[in-house]
């Protein structure tokens, strides 16, 4: 990597209101940069391998901040930072796997300066892409990651078109388990997104990873009450415990009833441009009790029609050694 | 000779004097062309109880604030990418890497940096001294970072255990490998070590 000391030359904006700023972000459009906490930031513009002309700072808008419960939930800040989330009383008692999943992101300062909107919206860490190439992600017509030479450790074994870069959020798969919604605002009125359609794989738009708008600002997430106080199991295999990115994550609710499993849901991070969400597994685990037999039954339904890299394949009994760990007794 | 004029002191006046001229050259550029709704580039930011006045580019990271426009060089710069931790400082008691936040994000807040720790008289601070009593450091690099980072586990937490220690520490790389050394520290600067 070009080891430049500092920061590029760009105009920085920063609204005190989402108004403000989603009429920024509509008026500068895509040369405009919303900056949260700045930890996917900040490599792009030092890199110089995006350059945007301007960003525009969340931090002193005070409504994007903080929790709140809701009638029928919680309703969560997109500037709430990583630590907030995994140490606030009501996550941890009700959504516990979302206090776990944000627990286990990058580092302890990176937890406090980074916020769980930046960490839902933050973009592949594909190093071909991120090095500034011109790949499909990057609006050019080939990938570098996907052949026989490259280096493909990290990337996709499902859902692959064109481009092999993977969701690198860990907040992502226990969003999408808690069946949370993602509200987003522009100049233009707001909108409610389920979490499940937030993200969005290659096939659909190969140069974002949600349905986010280049004027669009993510203001806050919700989620309901229909999980809480479910019983939760979050796992994030990756190479160091601190900094890095997942290579497999598991995120699984589930309620159990009279010994039997009634319902739930079950997510893998890492292994897709979106959190993967396990249907075939969720359906076959309802009405089995949960222990080692049923890991055993339904553990190979996790990697049905996954596509490995020549480098990657490891990620296949990965998946289904985290589906037998989340339903032990 | 004047005894005065040593040649650290030349030196350090011929910088100054050239970060003012570029300084206030790129100042009257921007006020011409800035546009509406940008930041102000005077910025009065509050660093180790001191209120300290600063002409900030819009694009600056704190680290590069703190060490090249105010002098303040105990905090390093390590990676530049918020993957080391030597550039740790605290925000408002929180610890925050210094490289990878913007100096205009700083304002209102109270920054403190490793010369901020000791005492007016001169007296280390707990940790400081802890780190001394457990010959934590090796090559010193790390240990600005160290040191804040575990001021600012102890701030959140004053006796943890070695565990959370752990953790909370975890944010931060030492190239020598010292950091059985550093938790010992950190246990010792907690009381919990004697």
């Amino acid at each position: 990597m070009p080891a430049y000391d500092v920061m590029p030359d760009i105009e920085l904006f920063q609204p005190v209101s989402v108004e403000d700023a989603a009429e920024l972000a509509g008026r500068l459009g895509e040369k405009g940069w919303l900056l949260a906490g700045g930890q996917d930031t900040f490599g792009w513009l030092k890199d110089r391998a995006k350059s945007p002309e301007a960003m525009i700072d969340l931090k002193g808008i005070d409504a994007l901040k903080g929790i709140r419960e809701t009638a029928d939930g919680i309703e969560i800040g997109a500037f709430t930072t990583i630590t907030e989330i995994a140490e606030n009383p009501i996550i941890k008692t009700r959504f516990n796997l979302l206090a776990s999943a944000a627990a286990h992101v990058a580092s302890p300062q990176i937890r406090n300066m980074g916020t769980l909107g930046g960490n839902l919206c933050q973009d592949t860490r594909c190093w071909y892409y991120r090095r500034g190439l011109s790949c499909y992600r990057a609006g050019g017509n080939t990938c570098y990651a996907s052949g026989p030479e490259s280096m493909n450790r990290e990337h996709a074994v499902f859902g692959a078109s064109r481009c092999v870069a993977v969701s690198p959020s860990d907040t992502a798969p226990a969003l999408v388990a808690l069946e949370a919604t993602m509200i987003a605002t522009s100049a233009n009125g707001s909108r409610e997104i389920r979490a499940e359609d937030f993200f969005v794989g290659p096939a659909v738009d190969i140069v974002n990873m949600t349905t986010l708008q280049a004027d669009e600002i993510l203001v806050s997430v919700r989620i309901p009450n229909t999980w809480a106080n479910a019983e939760f199991y979050f796992e994030k295999v990756a190479d160091r415990n601190v900094w890095d990115f997942a290579l497999v994550s598991i995120a699984t609710a589930m309620k159990i009833e009279g010994g039997v499993i009634r319902d739930a849901r079950i997510l893998c991070g890492g292994v897709e441009c979106v959190p993967r969400r396990l249907t075939a597994v969720e359906n076959r685990v309802v009405g089995r009790p949960k222990n080692d037999a049923t890991g055993d039954a339904v553990a190979a339904l996790a990697t049905v029609g996954a596509e490995p890299l020549h480098q990657n394949q490891f990620k296949i009994p990965l998946m289904e050694n985290l589906v037998r760990r989340a339903l032990r007794a | 000779m004047n005894a005065r004029l040593n040649r650290r002191r030349f030196i350090k006046g011929v910088i100054a004097s050239g970060v003012a001229a570029t300084a206030s050259g790129n100042w009257y550029s921007a006020v011409a062309e800035r546009p509406k709704g940008a930041v102000e580039r005077l910025l009065s930011i509050n660093v180790n109880g001191r209120t300290r006045r600063v002409d900030v580019l819009p694009q600056e990271t704190l680290c590069y604030t703190l060490r090249y426009k105010l002098g303040l060089t105990g905090t390093k710069l390590g990676c530049n990418r918020g993957e080391c931790g030597a550039c740790t400082v605290l925000i408002d008691d929180v610890t925050h890497y210094s490289c990878s936040m913007l100096t205009h994000s700083v304002k209102g807040r109270r920054v403190q940096t490793v010369e901020g720790l000791q005492a007016a008289d001169g007296t280390l601070h707990p940790v400081q001294q802890a780190f001394i009593d457990e010959l934590a450091p090796q090559c010193g690099f790390c240990t600005p970072g160290q040191l804040m980072a575990a001021v600012g586990l102890l701030k959140a937490n004053p006796t943890p255990t070695r565990e959370e220690a752990r953790l909370g520490m975890s944010g931060n790389l030492c190239r020598c490998g010292s950091y059985d050394h550093y938790l010992n520290a950190v246990m010792r600067a907690s009381g919990q070590r004697t």
